[in-house]
């Protein structure tokens, strides 16, 4: 299933040090010698301490820097810079307050230069999936945070990339408006087959969105372990949340946190 | 447990509804009281200085500087000066406003040529700007340039100022959003940091509109025969307290137009901010 040839990411012993902040300073090593693949529909979270160079394996992916080691591919290209096949989610929803929120569902259209008619159709296609119809026209202040993020994610899919990268999207909601998305999110994933790279702290968000967790040690980060989610329902987090078995990968992932080192919550 | 329904619980903020603070409001109590100050005050500057025996040509009573200006319409001239004044006035605020936004955003997007021409521009905003309006008068002569020229100089530096903090400060997780989609420096600049710049462009340019009017005035007052700075002097050497006091409500309006012409403009432009977050409303 994850084999290099179907792979749509991939990183190649990837290794990235930052240059040192002070004079005399030793650079940081944020992560060191990471491979994996994410193969074509595969959901892959990354769990690992804060710190650990979870953000900075994503922003690598998206091609916002280089490794200085190693390479990362892409749908078979190297990635040398930022394409749009890869597309790109945090915790802040970042949508422009200048903007209403189908001009910010646009923004990646527009700056990819798709035609005003095209760009139009397609992010009010996307508000109707992502439950926005009414707001289009609103600005974001006018919207709550559950609404902002899901805007947010209207946007990243407008696009319609290979793979979707995301750091911790849903960790500023509140439990209820989280689990909400998540749903939404599965649902999106599951329907377009698309690929997707997933940061987060919730465990069981985890095991609940994803085919496979990956666990990462504490700084320098590698990946320490790989856990394969064979739980049906990948499309609806709802019903793995009920799994008789969810609790069991939860427990076998906090052991293995704790081995990467017992500072999850730093 | 059943799974929870698949709605979202969080409902849109209503900004209409939001409830204002009891101090904040604008009552009608409020507009009573404050046009009672407004009575209070003109009825103690009319009566006052009679009951006090201070004389007219130190302080004359709010009748006598309303004849002056009623006189000062046909024989001084009044209108023509206070046009002249508000043309300079509009003039110098729109080109400094404008040269500030073009440099703040040049030297935004550009952190080496800020760097560069940093300690020219602080020593240049930290220089007076009024005191070379006797300079520009030696260069332009009597003519409105000076006064227009003041005026840029003393706006273009809060709005470039402004401009400028915006850029730099526009969250760098955006820029980055703006380059996932593959976007090329003009489109950051176009569609990020160029809107960033507008509600701090704003108020530098409420500050900007009441600088406009100062550095207008001190050109005027340096030399010429035009304008109520012009005026001002011209009382002041006939001796007509009168005569000052007007030319010096008259700029205070020019000032308040200005100001109010600003605040309207802002509040169509920022129209998608919410309503608490500008400052007048
Ligand atoms: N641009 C940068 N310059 C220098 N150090 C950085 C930079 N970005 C991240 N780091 C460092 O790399 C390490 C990993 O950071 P990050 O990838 O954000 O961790 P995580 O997302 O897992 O919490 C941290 O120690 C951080 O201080
Ligand atoms: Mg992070």
């Amino acid at each position: 299933m994850n084999s290099p040839a179907h792979a749509q990411i991939e990183y190649r012993a990837v290794t990235k040090r930052f240059a040192p902040q002070r004079k005399g300073a030793e650079p940081v090593t944020a992560i060191t010698d990471v491979t994996l693949s994410i193969a074509n529909g595969e959901v892959v979270s990354l769990i690992g301490p804060s710190g650990c160079g979870k953000s900075t394996l994503l922003n690598m992916g998206a091609g916002l820097y280089a490794p200085s080691e190693g390479e990362v591919w892409v749908d078979g290209h190297r990635v040398e810079r930022p394409n749009p096949q890869v597309a790109f989610m945090l915790q802040k929803d970042l949508l422009l307050p200048w903007r209403s929120i189908i001009e910010n569902i646009e923004l990646g259209l527009e700056i990819q230069g798709s035609d005003a008619t095209g760009r139009r159709a397609r992010s009010r296609a996307l508000l109707d999936r992502c439950h926005l119809s009414g707001f289009a026209d609103h600005y974001p202040h006018q919207l709550s945070g559950g609404m902002r993020q899901r805007a947010a994610l209207a946007r990243t899919l407008a696009v319609d990339p290979l793979v979707l990268l995301m750091d911790e999207p849903f960790s500023a909601l509140d439990a209820q408006t989280k689990m909400v998305l998540q749903a939404d999110l599965a649902k999106s994933l599951a329907d377009e087959k698309k690929t997707a790279l997933f940061i987060t702290h919730d465990l069981v968000e985890s095991v609940a969105l994803s085919d496979r967790v990956l666990v990462m040690s504490r700084r320098p980060g590698r990946i320490i372990q790989e856990i394969t989610i064979d739980l049906p329902d990948r499309d609806n987090p709802f019903g793995r949340r009920q799994h008789v078995r969810m609790a069991e990968f939860v427990r076998g992932l906090t052991a293995l946190l704790d081995i990467g080192h017992q500072e999850l919550n730093q | 447990m059943s799974p929870p329904p698949l709605i979202d619980p969080a409902t849109p903020k209503r900004t209409e509804n939001r409830p204002i603070a009891a101090d904040g409001q604008i009552t009608q109590g409020v507009v009573i009281a404050s046009a009672s100050v407004l009575i209070a005050f003109l009825a103690a500057w009319e009566w006052l200085p009679g009951l006090l025996h201070i004389p007219e040509f130190i302080l004359p009573p709010a009748s006598r500087v309303w004849q002056e200006f009623l006189r000062a319409q046909h024989d001084e001239g009044l209108w023509l000066h206070t046009g002249i004044t508000s043309i300079e006035v509009i003039v110098g605020f729109v080109l400094g406003s404008l040269l500030g936004l073009a440099i703040g955003c040049a030297l935004g997007v550009s952190p080496k040529s800020e760097l560069v021409l940093s300690p020219y521009l602080l020593a240049l905003q930290i220089a007076p700007k009024v005191a070379f309006a006797p300079l520009f008068v030696m260069w332009l002569g009597f003519t409105v340039y000076p006064k227009i020229l003041v005026a840029i100089l003393i706006v273009f530096f809060p709005v470039m100022v402004n401009v400028l903090s915006a850029i730099r400060t526009v969250d760098p997780d955006l820029i980055n959003l703006a380059r996932t989609f593959s976007a090329s420096r003009w489109q950051i600049f176009r569609m990020i940091e160029y809107p960033s710049t507008m509600s701090p462009l704003f108020s530098g340019l409420r500050i900007a509109s009441t600088l406009a009017v100062i550095g207008v005035v001190v050109g005027e007052l340096v030399g010429g025969n035009k304008g109520l700075g012009y005026l001002l002097t011209y009382g002041e050497g006939q001796g007509n307290t009168a005569l000052v006091m007007v030319s010096i409500i008259m700029l205070t309006l020019i000032g308040i137009v200005a100001y109010g012409a600003v605040a309207m403009i802002e509040r169509k432009v920022l129209h998608y901010l919410p309503r608490a977050q500008l400052k007048t409303s």
